[in-house]
């Protein structure tokens, strides 16, 4: 996991705000921002883009086993949501008194990621919620 | 380009080997190879090594030079080739191109995995590299979790049951039973996989392939000298990769590896066989989604079609297809960077008429398919019997 | 004078209900509920802290007030909860509504009342012309230790407040606000402590009330007025009691604090309990009504404010997201088994 601090914080606009970007060249927007568009190479011409955050649940699952950092959290739902904007993207779908289900609306919240122990940088992130 | 022929396996058994550590397994798996190739060590001219994740695993690096200084191979090159899951077969591809090229005759390819010197959720941290660091394993999503989430999908897209996706673990296990190298030797029923605890849902402990140990290696050379080695060299006919995104959802879609489809296509166009003219075929089951997926992607079922086909029992051994023979990576085990070469290695002694009780009836064309991540990298090899 | 120009709150899903603590301590609930007037309280999920709450309030006082984030020379977030000793809750508040870098920005504590006096902090800025906008948050997941009365009422929940000068965009004015501050040690929390230590009833009459009574007398004298002039009362709420005893004391009727009342239901948000009252009257809160603000924080202070509501709260109000829906649409009941895993204290076992 993350214990440098500079490697969370270079990634901030994206994972608190959910900044992609947009490619002026064929207009393909990104989520995760990436530096040359798939379809355009040398021609890119790169804009950040603010994604709404808001969507549809595309794919889901319960992790019941989770990676050594996420062991308090478990069992959580991990979601692919299909943006508004279009792009897909994976991420944490919060608590709420429904059960996720595919085509379900779901919007952008703020949470905590991962806390590095006791002593260690707490890294917040988009997660989604169920609307 | 010259054709290129497999005249050497070495296997080791699969599974939790206590008492080897990597280079010991190296070691066994190639001492094996130059033996049955009939080769001596100063014959080889290259090696080519894979491993996924040695540094992270037992905390060794630089595997190649390891295996060739361990197999004696004094002062030739060496080359570790990392590819996550796909290691082994994208290495067998470079030893392939290294021969067919014209720039070397006897090459040795070999891979490893040593697993359980780690434990458990280290090891499931260490393989989420094989999947996106920045966007999938930052999250806390597992390897498991990615291909959960291509099963739900397939799931809503396709009917596919739960029960279907057991079969696949069913009939691999079935097949393992059958194969000394295999890990699991034990069959197990639809019942016992439901039943089994769930790692990311739907997908259980019985549909994740293990944590193992393990090392196999091949010896390549020329067709045209390959007869002087062995009597029954065996041809690969085609050797094709391709790549895709490493995040799962910077995909347009979870239900098909986009990267297995292209192999296999360029792989059938060179060697000028169809999907029907293949006898057997180990594919990539690290989920029982994956062989699903690979069922669709490889050409031998529609989208949709292939998770009733493998419940209906029209892939386990000697019926409609024999796929994962060995038990695939389900029921022999999944050392992460040996498995694309003892894919490899099952299809040739299967091509051979060598697999025992599990031998195909007639089996003249087999193929390997190997992923990386949840389809990152995709390798598809053909090979044929030369008599 | 320096007025509200929008508003927002959080109140994590979660909920316990005093019969659920009571079962673990062997305690009557009845006599808990009655005594404190309190139903059942806001907890946590494992992923939400002060900086996440109060993110989730500033995101929602943004959309609406109406006004570019960039604009937001000022931001503080009152809380005693931070995640952090070293490293402000408040830049990671800026970073994630998107403020741009030029504002001035801290963290603040004073227990229960950090939120409103990060209030008094922006209408000095804005009325001093020295920023446009600032913005106060008070926020907390405060702690209450186990088996302590306090963890019949320690929730989590906050309220941020955008506060600018330019009286047309204004929903409500401050005509007034006053302080009370005296060194009364009735509640604290060392550095390093997991749970604060209290003195008990000395945090009645020498703490929340005297200060809440002199602060708002203070007030009245101020400004003339007298408990019937205001419409609302909102005072600090560490559990349902203590506000309708003191609020009787200083004149006031049920009506007018029965709407910012929010403990009974959502427990002692602390740094959050004020905001999220004041909160609760703007929602429904129509032009030219007056409401008084009273907060109180240990250690120990209270801020009295007089506001005033403007037209423009009807404008707004289809930008906003309501208290009421915040709090009674998106519960969910957990145990006391899960209250300690949101909680973090499972591990301390």
């Amino acid at each position: 996991m993350e214990k440098a601090s500079a490697s969370a914080w270079r990634k901030f606009s994206a994972r608190y705000n959910m900044i992609g970007n947009v490619c002026k060249t064929c207009n393909t927007k990104y989520f995760p921002p990436r530096i040359v568009c798939k379809n355009c190479g040398r021609n890119t011409k790169m804009e950040s883009f603010a994604f709404t955050g808001n969507g549809e649940i595309f794919s889901f699952t319960k992790i019941h086993v989770p990676s050594e950092a996420f062991k308090e959290s478990a069992p959580y739902v991990i979601g692919v949501i299909k943006l508004d904007e279009g792009p897909l993207v994976e991420g944490h779908i919060v608590e709420s008194s429904k059960e996720p289900q595919i085509g379900a609306k779901v919007k952008q919240v703020f949470r905590r990621m991962y806390t590095d122990g006791e002593e260690g940088l707490i890294t917040y992130h988009f997660k989604f919620e169920l609307i | 380009m010259r054709d290129v022929a497999i005249i050497g396996i070495g296997l080791t058994k699969f599974g939790e080997r206590w008492e080897h550590g990597m280079r010991e397994l190296m070691a066994e798996a190639g001492v094996k190879a130059i033996t049955d190739a009939n080769i001596g060590s100063k014959d080889v001219e290259i090696v080519y090594g894979s491993t996924m994740a040695s540094g992270r695993f037992v905390g060794q690096e630089h595997m190649a030079a390891l295996l060739a200084d361990q197999l004696g191979f004094k002062n030739i090159p060496a080359v570790r080739i990392e590819n996550a899951c796909a290691s082994g077969g994208s290495a067998l591809r470079q030893g392939y191109m290294a021969v067919a090229s014209g720039m070397h005759n006897i090459v040795v390819v070999g891979g490893v995995e040593k697993m359980t010197d780690v434990t458990t959720s280290e090891a499931t941290t260490a393989l989420g590299g094989a999947g996106d660091q920045e966007w999938e394993l930052s999250q806390g999503i597992t390897f498991p979790g990615l291909y959960a989430l291509m099963a739900k999908r397939h799931m809503y897209e396709y009917g596919t049951t739960e029960e279907q996706l057991a079969s696949v673990a069913v009939k691999n296990h079935e097949n393992a039973t059958k194969n000394e190298y295999a890990q699991f030797r034990k069959p197990i029923t639809i019942q016992d996989v439901l039943n089994s605890k769930m790692v990311a849902e739907p997908l259980k402990v019985f549909d994740c392939s293990p944590i193992s140990d393990g090392a196999a290696v091949v010896v390549l050379a020329p067709l045209e000298i390959a007869k002087k080695y062995n009597d029954t060299p065996i041809k690969i006919v085609a050797s094709e990769q391709a790549s895709d995104t490493l995040g799962l959802s910077e995909r347009q879609s979870l239900t098909e590896i986009k990267a297995t489809k292209i192999s296999a296509l360029n792989a059938y166009k060179n060697a000028g066989v169809k999907p029907s003219d293949i006898d057997v075929v180990e594919v990539h089951d690290c989920f029982t989604i994956a062989e699903i997926l690979a069922m669709e992607d490889l050409g031998f079922y529609e989208k949709g079609k292939a998770a009733k086909a493998i419940f209906d029992g029209e892939t386990r051994l000697n019926s409609k297809l024999s796929v994962n023979t060995s038990g695939g990576l389900k029921g022999c085990g999944h050392p992460v960077g040996a498995t694309g070469i003892k894919q490899a290695v099952e299809i040739t002694m299967q091509l051979r008429g060598e697999a025992k009780g599990r031998q195909v009836n007639g089996a003249e064309i087999g193929m390997t398919h190997n992923v990386g991540g949840s389809g990152a990298t995709a390798v598809v090899h053909i090979m044929k019997r030369v008599n | 004078m320096a007025g509200i120009v929008g508003y927002g709150v959080h109140v994590p899903r979660y909920r316990i209900k005093v019969e659920e603590i009571a079962k673990v301590w062997n305690d009557d609930p009845e006599s808990i509920k009655k005594g404190l007037n309190i139903i059942e309280k806001s907890v946590p999920a494992i992923d939400e802290d002060a900086a996440t709450i109060a993110v989730e309030a500033a995101r929602r006082a943004v959309t609406h007030s109406g006004i570019n984030a960039n604009d937001i020379g000022a931001l503080y977030v009152g809380s005693e909860s931070h995640p952090y000793a070293v490293k402000p809750t408040a830049t990671i508040v800026s970073q994630a509504i998107l403020t741009g870098n030029k504002l001035t920005a801290a963290d603040l504590e004073f227990a229960c009342k950090a939120g409103t006096a990060g209030i008094q902090m922006c209408a000095g800025l804005v009325d001093s012309k020295m920023i446009k906008y600032g913005m106060a948050i008070g926020s907390d997941t405060s702690q209450g230790r186990p088996s302590d009365a306090l963890e019949y009422t320690a929730s989590a929940g906050g309220g941020a407040f955008i506060i600018g000068s330019d009286k047309s965009e204004q929903i409500a004015e401050i005509l007034k606000t006053t302080s009370y501050t005296s060194d009364t040690p009735d509640f604290w929390r060392r550095e390093g402590a997991a749970f604060p230590s209290h003195g008990g009833r000395f945090t009645g009459e020498p703490a929340y009330f005297k200060h809440i009574t002199n602060a708002t007398k203070q007030l009245f004298e101020m400004t003339g007025f007298k408990a019937s002039d205001f419409n609302y009362a909102v005072f600090h709420q560490p559990n349902g009691k203590f506000p309708i005893v003191v609020s009787k004391a200083l004149g006031f009727e049920e009506k007018q604090i029965k709407d910012g009342l929010l403990t009974p239901v959502i427990g002692n948000t602390y740094s959050g309990a004020s905001m999220l009252g004041l909160a609760a009257v703007l929602d429904i809160a129509k032009p030219n009504e007056k409401i008084l603000l009273t907060s109180f924080g240990s250690g120990a202070g209270s801020d009295s404010f007089a506001i005033e509501v403007k037209d423009k709260i009807d404008e707004k109000r289809s930008r906003l997201t309501k208290v009421n829906d915040i709090i009674n649409t998106r519960k969910i009941y957990i145990d006391y088994s899960n209250y300690l895993k949101n909680r973090g204290g499972i591990k301390k076992m």
